[in-house]
């Protein structure tokens, strides 16, 4: 779906993953150096350091893919 | 109106990452105005989408406010059988939609549903058809609006007026700006996020459950109830399983005229096929996105059962004495899991998972009021000639009206809170008839104009009928639902089945007894005197057949697998 011009969703979705994976990832890392005072369940898993990392690497793939330069 | 307890706190990550969700589909929409020029634009998105864009955007404008934490509550009150609603409720008539009605909608050029009907049979049949479906439309918005702003008030502490306010004006303003392809567009965003937000709960849930087996054990050990994760076995009888229900009433019900008449006749959902850019993509996307639906169950109806094995609280019912009183409801467990596993961040991630859902759910809705309310009623009734520019505009106002509307209805809900019991019927009066007379009108060419508007009418009468006959005297469930065991749910889901049936009886009747259409005007609209399309000089793995047979065999096989 490209008009003339019309940069593509997929970009807006790369850069809006990548900036939840950035703000995600540096929670988990918090976490990780300062843990909580009321552990969750699993918290040993560090799920925030490892889903925020994959989402950064989907977003940095989409944005790249698709940025603007590449597709309009 | 405030809450006094409240199940999760959001952090100021958390909120940071709701409102760079809100900054984002506001930017679209704003950049997506500069091209939303005709009524073409506005109202079918220039009919340019892909086969993937358009799939998703199919898929999400059905994920409504409550699809998520209403589903993971029915899958924890009523266990595996909710499924039923994501696989036999949903995939055999999407696939029929992209493979056989698909042609018949896009060869046409229909910019609705209404409008098909209007080509198909007559004015009265659009008109009849554009009323109810607006009427519909509007209503189940606000609805929908009051529960997402009511979930939010006891899941986060939200003001219900705050929640209701700002979700809806944000949607209002995306749409009003670039109509249907800033509503396609975020949906496909919003689809992403649904699933980024909402996978990770069942990762852990399997995890400490101990996989599919650990979690089933702990179910039966809580229980003492091994029906909860069967989908077939226990349906031999009305008082086998948790739902109540008979496998007919999933099969003929469900499956065939909820279902169908959902997936093929909403154009709630059938507008974004409609704005597809070709043939083949029209056809392809509805079979896309019946892949991504197979897959819902896992981050819908897995929590639910996780919640089931997991949690250390028994949930209650919404209506109960004892969720009055604040203890959590079905519908809290999601919420419930996801502050189980989820910390800042991640939180704030799963919580824009559900305000996505709510909101898709919501463009939804307003884009096909405002089609509908443009071309299928103001058009044709009140202004035949205006320039397109005219009509564009008159779809700006209508999305703002639409969601004041709706709005005014979510108010309306909230003094009367038993206006929530009548909306779950509404889909019985009006989609299952529907479907009754768009499926008579695609594939037989004797039905004529009289038949498709009386057999409309004759269905969606019957189907009040029934659902007053069984308000007024209770014991007539045992007529409507074949059972006076049946719950709500089957009682719905019969009731769909009867109406359909007497829509399909009255339009063949009056058809035979009225006099039939030239086959000259029926082409393009009808079954056997349109000429589709070869795509055998397409390559096996590009026909949209060829997938639909590999979907529904996968189909089948997870049907055998969770029996």
């Amino acid at each position: 779906m490209h008009k003339p011009g019309m940069i593509s969703i997929w970009f807006f979705i790369g850069l809006l993953l990548l900036a939840y994976g950035v703000i995600i990832t540096a929670a988990g890392v918090h976490d990780l150096l300062v843990p909580p005072e009321h552990a969750l369940v699993l918290a040993n898993l560090h799920a925030g350091i490892w889903w925020g990392g994959f989402l950064f690497l989907v977003g940095l793939f989409y944005s790249i893919y698709f940025r603007p330069s590449r597709t309009k | 109106m405030h809450a006094t307890t409240r199940l999760l706190s959001l952090s100021s990550i958390d909120l940071l990452i709701v409102a760079l969700y809100f900054a984002v589909v506001l930017g679209i929409g704003f950049y997506l105005k500069r091209f939303t020029k005709t009524g073409e634009d506005f109202f079918l998105a220039g009919r340019d989408m892909t086969a993937w864009i358009a799939g998703l955007s199919f898929l999400a404008a059905n994920l409504g406010s409550l699809e998520l934490m209403g589903w993971a509550g029915s899958a924890y009150q009523y266990g595996i059988l909710a499924t039923h609603w994501y696989w036999i409720g949903a995939i055999p008539a999407m696939l029929f939609l992209g493979i056989i009605m698909m042609p018949f909608y896009y060869i046409s050029k229909t910019h609705s549903v209404p409008g098909y009907l209007k080509l198909r049979y007559s004015e009265p049949a659009r008109a009849l058809s554009a009323i109810s479906f607006g009427f519909m439309t509007v209503l189940m918005s606000g609805i929908n609006m009051f529960a997402m702003a009511k979930v939010m008030q006891v899941v986060l502490g939200w003001d219900i007026g705050f929640s209701i306010w700002v979700s809806s004006l944000t949607v209002a303003l995306y749409v009003t700006l670039g109509g249907l392809l800033s509503a396609i567009f975020n949906e496909v965003l919003q689809c992403i996020l649904i699933w980024a937000g909402a996978l990770l709960i069942p990762i852990l849930g399997l995890i400490e459950a101990g996989g599919w087996n650990g979690m089933v054990n702990k179910i039966q050990q809580r229980l003492h109830d091994p029906t909860y994760t069967h989908l077939w076995s226990t349906l031999g009888s009305f008082s086998d399983n948790p739902m109540g229900i008979h496998w007919t009433g999933i099969v003929f019900g469900l499956a065939w005229v909820i279902s169908f008449g959902y997936w093929t006749t909403d154009f709630l959902v059938v507008q974004r096929v409609l704005a597809a850019r070709d043939l083949r993509s029209a056809r392809m996307a509805p079979i896309i996105a019946s892949v991504f639906k197979m897959a819902v169950p896992i981050i819908v109806i897995l929590p639910g059962l996780l919640g089931l094995a997991v949690l250390p609280m028994k949930l209650v019912p919404e209506s109960s004495a004892a969720a009055a009183a604040g203890a959590p409801s079905y519908n809290a467990v999601l919420p419930l899991m996801l502050a189980r596993y989820c910390g800042p961040g991640l939180l704030g991630l799963g919580i824009t998972a559900l305000i996505a859902g709510f909101m898709s759910g919501m463009a939804g809705n307003v884009t096909a009021f405002s089609t509908v309310w443009t071309y299928d009623i103001y058009r044709p009734m009140f202004r035949k000639q205006a320039p397109d520019a005219h009509y564009v505009a008159m779809g700006r106002w209508c999305t703002i009206i639409g969601v004041m509307i709706s709005i005014g209805t979510a108010y309306l809900v909230m003094q009367f809170a038993s206006i929530m019991d009548y909306v779950q019927a509404l889909f019985s009066f009006f989609i299952a008839p529907l479907f009754g007379t768009v499926i008579l009108g695609m594939m037989w060419k004797r039905a004529t104009s009289a038949g498709g508007f009386w057999g409309l009418l004759a269905g969606t009468l019957g189907s009040v009928g029934m659902y007053a006959w069984v308000k007024i005297d209770p014991t007539a469930l045992r007529y409507v639902a074949l059972s006076p065991h049946a719950k709500a749910l089957a009682e719905d889901m019969y009731r769909a089945l009867w109406s359909w049936i007497l829509c399909v009886v009255v339009t063949v009747v009056v058809s035979y007894m009225t006099k039939p259409k030239p086959l000259a005007e029926l082409s393009g609209l009808v079954y056997g005197v349109t000429p589709l399309p070869s795509e055998e000089a397409l390559p096996l793995w590009k026909r949209p057949i060829f997938w639909a047979v590999i979907v529904a065999i996968v189909f089948v096989i997870v049907n055998i697998i969770f029996w």
